[in-house]
C-alpha cells in the first residue's frame, strides 16, 4: 500500500479505537444512570433514594393486585423474585399490565418502603406466538421459552 | 510447468479483473449506468417484496397471544430499525474509503447514505412510538434503546447539515467521513444496550444463534421484510447516488449527452 494512504489507513482506525475507548469509559461512568428502573432487590438493599422521583421495574407478582371498588386507586406488589417493593397508583393502567407481566412504576418512595407511583408502564418480552401454540406450550407444560417448568 | 504458467497468468488475470473493476469504480459514467441498471431490476423486486411482506405479516399471520394486532407494526419497526443500523456502517465504511484512498465515488455514496438512513431511523422511531402507546402505556420514555436510536437520527442528520455547511465540498466530504466513523461507536451501543442496562424496550427477538423467540410463522414474514428493506436501502441509495452524480458532474461532456443525445459535442 501506499505510505500515505497507509498512514492514513492507521489515523482511521485510530481514531474508530479512541472514540470507541471514549464512549466505553462515558457509558462506564453513567452505567446507573442509564438504566431506566431500579429492580426491586436494589430498592430492598436500601441502592434507591427515599423521597425523589425514581422507577422499579420487575414482575408484577401473582394474585397482588388490588383494586379499589369505588376509585382507580390500585396497589400491586413488583418483585424481580429476590425482593418485591409495593406499589400504589392511581389512574389507568396500560393494557398490557397483568400479573405475572412485567411492569415499570414510576414515583417515590415513602417512609415504609412503598412505591407511590404516578405512572405505570407495561414491559412486554420478546416472546411472540400465535394463541394456539401459547395454549398448546400452557397444556404440556412448558413455559414460553420451551423449558418445563 | 505448464500449468504453472496457466496458474499464473489466470492469477495475473483474475488480478487484472479487479484492478480494473476498482478502476471503473471510480469512474462516473460506468457507476452511473451500472447503478442504473441495478435499480431498474432490483427496484420492481423490492416493491414486491415489500407488498408481499406487508400482505403476509399484516393481513394473514396470527394475532400475538398476548399483544393482539398491536404486534403487527413489528413488521415495519423491525425492518426499518435493523437496516437502519445497518446502512451506518455503510456510510462510516463508505466515508472511511474516501478518507484513506481519496475516492469520489465513496464519497457519494456516504453523502447519499445520509439521507436514507435518517429516513429509516425516524420510520423507526415514529412506528415505536405508535407500538409504544398501546402496549407499554406511553409513547416516548428515555429508555437506553430509544434514547441511543434519537442519538443515531442526529447522526445521520448531523452528517447530512454538516456536509451542506462547507462551500469546499473535498473539506465536507473529509469532516463527514471523520463524524460517521466517530458515530459508528454508537451502532453497537444501540444493539446492546437492552442487554447491558435494564430497559423498558424488550431484547431482541430474532437471535443469530439458538432458537428466536417469535414463532416461525411470525418470523418468515418478518425475515422477508427485513431483506425487502434491505433492497429498498440499496434502491433509493443508488438512485441518490445517480443524482449526486449527474450534479457533480454536470459540466461534464458524459452528462450533456445525456441529457440531450443529438446536441453539440
Amino acid at each position: 500500500m501506499h505510505p500515505v494512504r497507509k498512514q492514513r489507513l492507521i489515523l482511521v482506525l485510530f481514531l474508530v479505537l479512541f472514540s470507541s475507548v471514549a464512549a466505553g469509559l462515558v457509558t462506564y461512568a453513567l452505567r446507573g444512570n442509564i438504566n431506566l428502573f431500579f429492580p426491586p432487590a436494589e430498592v430492598a438493599a436500601g441502592g434507591a433514594p427515599v423521597g425523589q422521583s425514581i422507577r422499579v421495574g420487575g414482575m408484577v407478582l401473582e394474585d397482588s393486585v388490588q383494586r379499589n371498588q369505588d376509585s382507580l386507586e390500585v396497589t400491586f406488589v413488583l418483585t424481580d423474585y429476590e425482593a418485591q417493593v409495593p406499589v400504589v397508583y392511581a389512574g389507568i393502567l396500560p393494557d398490557l399490565f397483568g400479573e405475572g407481566q412485567g411492569a415499570v412504576a414510576a414515583g417515590k418512595l415513602d417512609e415504609n418502603g412503598v412505591l407511590q407511583a404516578t405512572e405505570v408502564l407495561a414491559k412486554h418480552d420478546e416472546n411472540y406466538m400465535p394463541p394456539e401454540v401459547a395454549e398448546a406450550l400452557e397444556k404440556s407444560g412448558y413455559d414460553k421459552k420451551g423449558q418445563t417448568r | 510447468m505448464s500449468s504453472r504458467i496457466g496458474a499464473a497468468q489466470k492469477g495475473l488475470y483474475n488480478l487484472t479483473v479487479m484492478w480494473t473493476f476498482f478502476h471503473k469504480l471510480g469512474s462516473p459514467p460506468w457507476l452511473y449506468g451500472i447503478a442504473g441498471a441495478i435499480v431498474r431490476w432490483l427496484l420492481p423486486l423490492t416493491i414486491l417484496a415489500l407488498l408481499v411482506g406487508a400482505a403476509w405479516g399484516l393481513l394473514f399471520t396470527s394475532p400475538d397471544f398476548r399483544q393482539g394486532n398491536s404486534y403487527r407494526i413489528i413488521y415495519i419497526h423491525v425492518p426499518s430499525a435493523v437496516v437502519a443500523l445497518a446502512g451506518y456502517y455503510v456510510m462510516a465504511i463508505a466515508g472511511a474509503v474516501s478518507l484513506i484512498w481519496r475516492m469520489k465515488m465513496a464519497d457519494v455514496a456516504m453523502k447519499a447514505a445520509a439521507p436514507v438512513g435518517a429516513a429509516l431511523t425516524f420510520i423507526a422511531l415514529f412506528t415505536g412510538a405508535l407500538w409504544g402507546k398501546p402496549t407499554w402505556g406511553t409513547w416516548w420514555e428515555w429508555d437506553a434503546r430509544i434514547t441511543s436510536m434519537l442519538i443515531l437520527l442526529f447522526l445521520y442528520l448531523g452528517v447530512v447539515a454538516l456536509y451542506e455547511a462547507f462551500d469546499n465540498k473535498e473539506a465536507a466530504g473529509r469532516a463527514c467521513a471523520i463524524l460517521s466513523l466517530v458515530g459508528m461507536v454508537n451502532i453497537p451501543i444501540i444493539y446492546k444496550s437492552v442487554d447491558w442496562w435494564y430497559s423498558l424496550h424488550q431484547p431482541a427477538s430474532i437471535k443469530f444463534s439458538g432458537e428466536s423467540a417469535i414463532d416461525s410463522s411470525m418470523l418468515y414474514p418478518l425475515l422477508l421484510m427485513i431483506g425487502a428493506f434491505y433492497a429498498l436501502f440499496t434502491c433509493c441509495l443508488l438512485m441518490n447516488m445517480r443524482a449526486e452524480l449527474l450534479q457533480r458532474e454536470s459540466r461534464t461532456a458524459w452528462v450533456r449527452r445525456l441529457v440531450k443525445p443529438d446536441g453539440p459535442r
